[in-house]
């Protein structure tokens, strides 16, 4: 039997939006312990592009996703978050009247009194194309994000794709590269302008190349790649030599054991009021790129917005007929008491 | 009522019964056609229900739109026949389309 962990909230991801929701609600003495499949904070600021510039984040010209996870874990510092990594939650059921059960894959049982969903897009996971034989070069030879930029340095690098990821790549890497190709479909690509003219200019320098057709077949031994086949867009069939393929085909999100939780939803995602964020069970709320309402935009500010508000819901849950006063950061010493800076 | 013929990557066939205005992505999944997966459901938002439109019939169901053309930069094996199934529209006109479907859609 399982040891059982009772608190107050429990967040389903770390994003965030998850890690803002630890915030807006420890300023209202709700305890809450973060679940998350990946193996640390971020969602996909962290899995995806920790070291991709973000501009739309209020008072916040430019942050990386790996800087903007750090600035909203230390912002939730003052509340003691309990994170439990690599757990997915598999099952999430009513627990008597008032309470929540939940069990991840790897063996946690909580008892909650609200449970918040902040799962992204569920777990993500980027297409992986089904060229004969990949499975034998993922993580030696072929990689379908990147970590560490460090990890490329000096290889010969063949970057299939055409949007933003294969292109901030493409700029990012040539310059640690040994060589690096970029193969795309088409001679016109979706990523940000911006980006396009800069590979358009390092092609120009000689310091990449850019060719056009799609990859036919991967040549190798025991995981390490050696060439790329491809047939040109004038149908002529190619080699490319590349010890490292990033291919960027985009992203599929599974949304997981949501699906089971008895929520209404609504093409995957999770329908909510735009007072209180609750889905269709009381005490469960969605907030994040996972819920929608009429005009929802997925936008990581929208979220913080979404977090904010459910709490104010939260605490009527957990403290039932308890009035609750608004107060501001600036002036309430109590919030500022538990933020530990009065 | 227009009949369109979904043509596997084996060789089998399956013909079924598209009703005008809805698309042909529509018709392959209210017919449970194989390999039409259509994760968006029709928003020209994933590009997994790519189909390679036989010859004569290119013409009748039109060209691609900016959008779709971008958006088929995340399939696979990509070829001028090359359509995303939810962007052509079931009308008389294409009584009798034939498309084939990928090995695999992803």
């Amino acid at each position: 039997m399982s040891e059982v962990i009772s608190t107050d909230a429990v967040i389903i991801g770390a994003g965030p939006c998850g890690l803002f929701a630890v915030f807006e609600l420890g300023l209202l003495d709700i305890k809450c312990h973060v679940v998350d499949i990946l193996d640390r904070a971020g969602g996909q600021c962290a899995e995806l592009y920790p070291e991709k510039p973000i501009y739309d984040i209020p008072a916040l010209p430019i942050v990386t996703g790996a800087e903007l996870t750090q600035r909203l874990l230390d912002q939730a510092k003052p509340f003691h978050p309990q994170f439990h990594f690599n757990q997915m939650v598999t099952e999430l059921i009513k627990h008597g009247d008032t309470d929540f059960e939940l069990r991840t894959d790897g063996g946690i049982v909580f008892r909650s009194k609200i449970v918040v969903i902040a799962a992204g897009g569920g777990s993500f996971q980027p297409k992986k194309p089904p060229i004969p034989g990949i499975d034998a070069y993922e993580g030696s030879s072929v990689f379908y994000s990147v970590k560490k930029m460090e990890t490329f340095r000096g290889k010969d690098i063949l970057i299939v794709g055409g949007g933003d990821s294969a292109l901030d790549w493409t700029n990012n890497l040539a310059p640690i590269a040994n060589s690096l190709t970029l193969l795309h479909r088409r001679d016109e690509f979706r990523a940000a302008p911006d980006s396009v003219n800069k590979m358009r200019e390092l092609v120009a320098a000689g310091k990449m190349q850019l060719k056009l057709g799609q990859v036919t077949g991967l040549t190798g031994a025991d995981g390490v790649l050696s060439s790329v086949q491809v047939k040109g867009n004038d149908g002529a069939a190619f080699d490319i030599q590349a010890n490292t393929l990033l291919p960027f085909f985009g992203l599929t999100m599974k949304l997981g054991p949501v699906a089971n939780w008895g929520l209404n939803l609504d093409e995957n995602l999770i329908p909510v009021d735009t007072e209180k964020f609750e889905s269709s069970t009381p005490g469960i709320f969605a907030i994040g790129d996972i819920n929608h309402y009429p005009g929802k935009l997925k936008l990581i500010l929208s979220g913080f917005h979404e977090a904010a508000l459910l709490a104010q819901q939260a605490f009527h849950y957990i403290n039932p007929g308890k009035r609750l006063l608004f107060q501001y950061t600036t002036s309430s010493t109590s919030l500022q008491k538990k933020l530990g800076v009065a | 009522m227009a009949k369109i013929t979904f043509i596997q990557h084996n060789g089998t066939e399956q013909t079924v019964d598209g009703i005008p205005g809805m698309t042909v992505m529509e018709a392959a999944i209210k017919n449970m056609v194989p390999g039409i997966d259509a994760d968006c459901g029709g928003a020209c938002a994933c590009a997994t229900c790519h189909v390679y439109v036989e010859a004569e019939w290119l013409d009748k169901v039109g060209k691609r739109a900016a959008m779709e053309e971008d958006m088929l930069d995340f399939a696979f094996d990509v070829k001028d026949s090359s359509r995303l199934s939810c962007q052509i529209k079931i009308s008389d006109a294409i009584n009798g389309l034939r498309v084939r479907v990928p090995e695999k859609q992803f």
